[in-house]
């Protein structure tokens, strides 16, 4: 077999990448914000420089400077991005500013359909586009020979900027230290925006530069980000190196992988992701980064106040009455939102008060799905096996993976459950013969006993007795260790704390009410599916709990309630639901950077 | 001719109106379900195509002297928000049937939850066999021709080609799977001397072209079957095209043709491969050109294949009632049996064997024009003439109704 031609296609695999995710580990590096819309930029690079390359000449010389000028018009938009958005947002929590920037993603996705349409847009390919070199005996395209030297020219010259220039000096430093670089009399605030614009920029060259080979399309956004995540966090945060080292070996990993194994291709990056986090807990050449937290220490878990007692009762009796004063429409919603509330609930114990923030909560949800529905197809399960099933199949996921999270902290932590959750979607996905691939397992559907209201009594007492067993935990010896352990590992670890034991148990008991909530869920939709498990859905979660506000205990339960009824709501108003979210979701940001129950908590107590 | 087949149509649905006056006079709703926000490529057209169809039968004084009326719903490309939806719309909007779909998994999500909830699903674009076969079910009935009927057209002309040796790409998930498994099968079936010698899987939206064009080649096949669409095609094609994958030697490829896939390939599409797919204007019968002509002045575009798509589905629908005589979802489950219906592509029916709709599609061949990709040599071919044997169907739908 011939590896020349792998091995170059590799490398101009490795250039893509390189692009794309050189800015996110930039930004991410400089100001700590982990931007979401990196794979928006991405996408607004390709539609830019259509629109701009189908308006020159269509030589070299004009191709190069339309690029050029794409690239620069990203960068504006970056610096609009940072001082109208995130500018704001440095001092809110860190993941805060994913969830803003998670809002200019549904944006983007709107407002590029309606400017630029919904067809895949195409540049035509000059001849000298089109043009291959012949190696070792086969062709091979001229241009993606190109983009190798773009890979190596760009990598060259971003190493001369932070190392050569005073700007690339400052920009070092205050990745150090920002309070430093700050008290030294540096503007911080020129600094943060120019390196948003660079990275919004390169962001906005890998676009252009993809076009050639490609098209620009509606749906290339979020695989882009999810690419860069990848290369950025198995090169190590913040480190252009690793991010050039990466897409080396990502690059190559799937040029192979095509050949060798070309069904599992979902499965290698991850597996690789997962593999490098588990030697390599920081990334390839990355350096240990300070814990990134959910939320700030919170004091003591006050008793719960009486008039959120009184509440919390007059709600709980709302909802068991509620089959007899609303349709089934509105039943089915308030189903949604318990199960939604359950699933916030265990994803805020994770992340809150044991300061594990999840990037891949699903993997939990779909575990516990799937145990219900290959338990109700193959074994003709009743149903409370099933849902027996669900808590401890995801509970016993949680405590083998488990041992390799709680080592981890903060970002790293976070991107570790993201390729666990990954493996899991790729498997439900790919495995056909035992999950039914996308097609799922259908017909799980609860016994005719049950009838239209038992089924939703079952939630109600499943989902809000497991949200209340979490709370109660909180409060508990078992509470305060985690959280003095969240918030001091050393001194929870002097005092006698075991502090990964714990964090363990923490993890499985997350895992196990994430996956109870799965297996209720796969009896309410009738069927279970990889989006189960994908990426959306822990999004939604993290979404959910940031907008409660993860440093109130009521926050999963109201974001949980909140963002169900909002979606459900706008799905049936607009047809545009995703630009009105995003603004909402930002406005919301912006407004409650605490959350709705951390703000309802702040004017309680003021 | 135009106005022939409008009064046609106009008399089929006016004559069972006049029998109707005890029905209930609030209009009829379809509730529609789509991936409008996930693959805007085939639904933005789809819902023109749909709004269409509507406007021109409640022009004509609507069904069983009801108005039509769709409300329209977004699922995210996510099966279990179109369950949801479903749900809401049955519940909240009194729905009285369902209609939509495009992904495999959430057309199946929709037809297990109509047998579940009992009322009627129409699913339009959905492509998987299973849904009238594996997983058929008395209330849910499909429109487009299926994996097996479009890869058995593409079949009878891959046959006749000398290559021996075969390569295909896919998508990996049901859609690609079941496409490539019956191509094979029909294909072998069909001559014995055939082999495949590599596949290639990529992900939906996620394929590596150069890579995928240079494991193909090491196979050095004399034949491609091609099943990727949309942005996949592009880069492929694009990095076939440079490589020199595609020539002398022959492709075929499923959906290629249609206006959706074809358009974005632009001046680099590739000549001489046989797809299936939708020639446009080029078709030149009395119900595509009146078609292609009320399109054009309401959208000011041309249609393409989701446009058709949208315009069947509610004429489907249209003609369903009237022959159900009334909106209950028994009597629809019921009515829908033969109901016969006109389309852009001509007349077309719901075979009671089934539930699948006998509309079929065009195969031809891919030829560059004005630096546009276009469909030549095609001809149509009737979804009915490309069915398996009624004991074969009869096996492969186990659960009769």
């Amino acid at each position: 077999m011939d590896f020349v031609v792998q091995l170059l296609d590799g490398l101009a695999g490795a250039s893509t990448l390189f692009l794309l995710s050189a800015g996110l580990t930039v930004i991410f590096g400089v100001t700590g914000v982990v931007n979401f819309a990196h794979g928006s930029l991405f996408m607004l690079g390709a539609y830019v420089g259509w629109s701009v390359l189908t308006r020159l000449p269509s030589g070299p010389i004009p191709f190069t400077l339309g690029v050029l000028a794409t690239a620069a018009a990203l960068g504006g938009i970056g610096v609009l991005l940072e001082v109208l958005l995130l500018r704001r947002l440095y001092r809110a929590p860190s993941l805060f500013q994913l969830l803003a920037t998670f809002g200019v993603v549904l944006m983007v996705q709107d407002a590029a359909l309606s400017l630029w349409g919904p067809a895949d847009l195409t540049l035509p390919r000059p001849p000298w586009l089109r043009a291959a070199v012949v190696v070792a005996g086969s062709r091979f395209p001229r241009y993606d020979l190109a983009l190798i030297g773009v890979f190596l020219l760009v990598a060259g010259a971003l190493w001369l900027l932070f190392n050569r220039t005073r700007w690339g000096t400052l920009v070092r430093a205050a990745a150090e230290n920002r309070e430093m670089v700050a008290a030294l009399g540096v503007d911080q605030r020129a600094l943060f925006t120019s390196v948003f614009a660079l990275g919004a920029a390169l962001a906005g060259l890998g676009g252009a530069l993809a076009l050639p080979d490609g098209s620009a399309n509606l749906q290339m956004d979020l695989p882009a980000v999810v690419d860069a995540f990848v290369v950025v966090v198995i090169g190590g945060l913040g480190s252009l190196p690793g991010a050039a080292l990466a897409s080396l070996l990502i690059g190559e990993l799937q040029s192979f992988g095509v050949v060798l194994l070309p069904r599992a291709t979902l499965v290698l990056v991850f597996a690789l992701m997962a593999v490098v986090l588990v030697l390599r807990p920081n990334g390839l050449l990355g350096r240990p980064a300070g814990a990134v937290r959910a939320g700030t220490a919170e004091g003591t878990v006050r008793a719960t106040p009486r008039p959120l007692v009184l509440a919390g009762a007059v709600a709980l009796l709302v909802a068991i009455a509620a089959p007899l004063l609303v349709g089934p429409a509105l039943l089915a919603i308030a189903t949604e939102m318990l199960l939604a509330m359950l699933f916030a609930a265990s994803l805020h114990f994770m992340m809150g008060p044991a300061g594990m923030p999840s990037f891949g909560h699903a993997a939990w949800f779909g575990i516990g799905a799937y145990a219900a529905g290959l338990a109700s197809r193959d074994l003709a399960a009743p149903m409370s096996v099933g849902l027996l099933l669900a808590p401890l199949a995801a509970g016993t996921a949680a405590a083998l993976f488990g041992w390799f999270v709680v080592r981890l902290s903060g970002v790293y932590l976070a991107m570790l459950t993201l390729a666990f959750a990954q493996i899991v979607w790729s498997i439900a996905f790919q495995w056909v013969g035992l999950t039914g691939g996308d097609n799922g397992i259908l017909g799980v559907w609860p016994p005719a006993w049950a009838g239209p209201f038992g089924f939703y009594w079952l939630t109600l007492a499943l989902c809000t007795g497991g949200t209340l067993l979490l709370r109660h935990a909180l409060g508990t010896p078992f509470g305060y260790a985690l959280r003095a352990a969240r918030d001091s590992p050393l001194r929870a670890e002097a005092t006698g704390v075991a502090v990964q034991r714990l964090r363990l148990v923490a993890l499985v008991i997350a895992g196990a009410a994430a996956g109870l909530s799965g297996g209720l869920s796969a009896y309410a939709k009738g069927s279970v599916f990889p989006t189960f498990a994908g990426l959306p859905r822990s999004v939604d979660a993290l979404l959910m709990v940031l907008l409660g506000g993860v440093g109130t205990l009521s926050g999963p339960i109201v974001g949980a309630l909140a963002y169900t009824g909002l979606s459900d709501l706008l799905l049936a108003v607009t047809q545009q639901w995703r630009l009105v979210l995003g603004g909402l979701i930002i406005a919301l940001v912006l407004a409650f950077p605490r959350g709705i129950a951390g703000a309802v908590q702040t004017a309680w107590q003021r | 001719m135009n106005l022939k087949r409008r009064s046609l149509l106009a008399s089929a649905l006016a004559a069972p109106a006049l029998r109707a006056r005890a029905q209930p006079s609030g209009p009829i709703r379809i509730g529609e379900i789509n991936s409008y926000t996930t693959i805007p490529a085939f639904t933005v057209p789809y819902r023109n195509g749909w709004q269409l169809a509507l406007g021109q039968i409640n022009g004509q004084g609507g069904v069983l002297g009801r108005k039509l009326e769709v409300i329209s719903r977004d699922d995210a490309g996510r099966p279990e928000d179109a369950l949801r939806l479903a749900g809401e719309l049955l519940d909240q909007e009194k729905a009285d049937l369902l209609a939509g779909g495009y992904l495999s998994n959430v057309g199946l999500a929709l037809s297990d939850f109509a047998l579940q909830r009992k009322c009627l699903y129409v699913a339009g674009e959905p492509l998987t066999d299973a849904l009238v076969w594996e997983q058929g079910n008395r209330y849910c009935y499909r429109l487009r021709p299926s994996t097996y009927m479009q890869a058995a057209m593409l079949v009878e002309e891959a046959a006749k080609l000398p290559a021996k040796r075969w390569v295909s790409v896919a998508p990996n998930y049901e859609y690609g799977q079941s496409a490539v498994k019956w191509f094979r099968a029909l294909l072998e079936k069909r001559r014995p001397d055939v082999q495949f010698v590599a596949e290639q899987w990529p992900a939906l939206g996620h394929i590596d072209a150069g890579a995928t064009v240079e494991a193909l080649a090491l196979a050095k096949p004399e034949a491609i079957y091609n099943v990727t669409f949309g942005a996949d095609l592009t880069s492929f094609v694009r990095q076939g095209n440079t490589r020199g994958l595609f020539e002398g030697r022959s492709v075929v490829s499923l959906l290629t043709g249609e206006p959706e896939y074809l358009e974005p390939l632009g001046a680099e599409t590739p000549e001489g491969w046989i797809v299936t797919g939708y020639p446009g204007k080029a078709v030149q019968t009395p119900a595509n050109r009146e078609f292609e002509e009320a399109y054009q002045a309401k959208f000011n575009e041309a249609p393409r294949m989701g446009s058709v798509v949208g315009y069947a589905l509610i004429a489907s629908i249209a003609a369903g009632i009237v022959k159900s005589g009334g909106t209950g979802s028994e009597q629809m489950a019921d009515g829908f049996r033969a109901a016969a219906f006109d389309t852009p592509f001509g007349r077309a029916m719901y075979r009671p064997l089934d539930h699948q709709s006998t509309l079929g599609t065009f195969v031809g061949r891919t030829a560059l024009q004005d630096g546009k990709g276009v469909m030549v040599d095609w001809r149509y071919v009737d979804g009915a003439s490309v069915m398996p044997g009624d004991d074969e169907v009869r096996r492969l739908r186990p659960h009769e109704g």
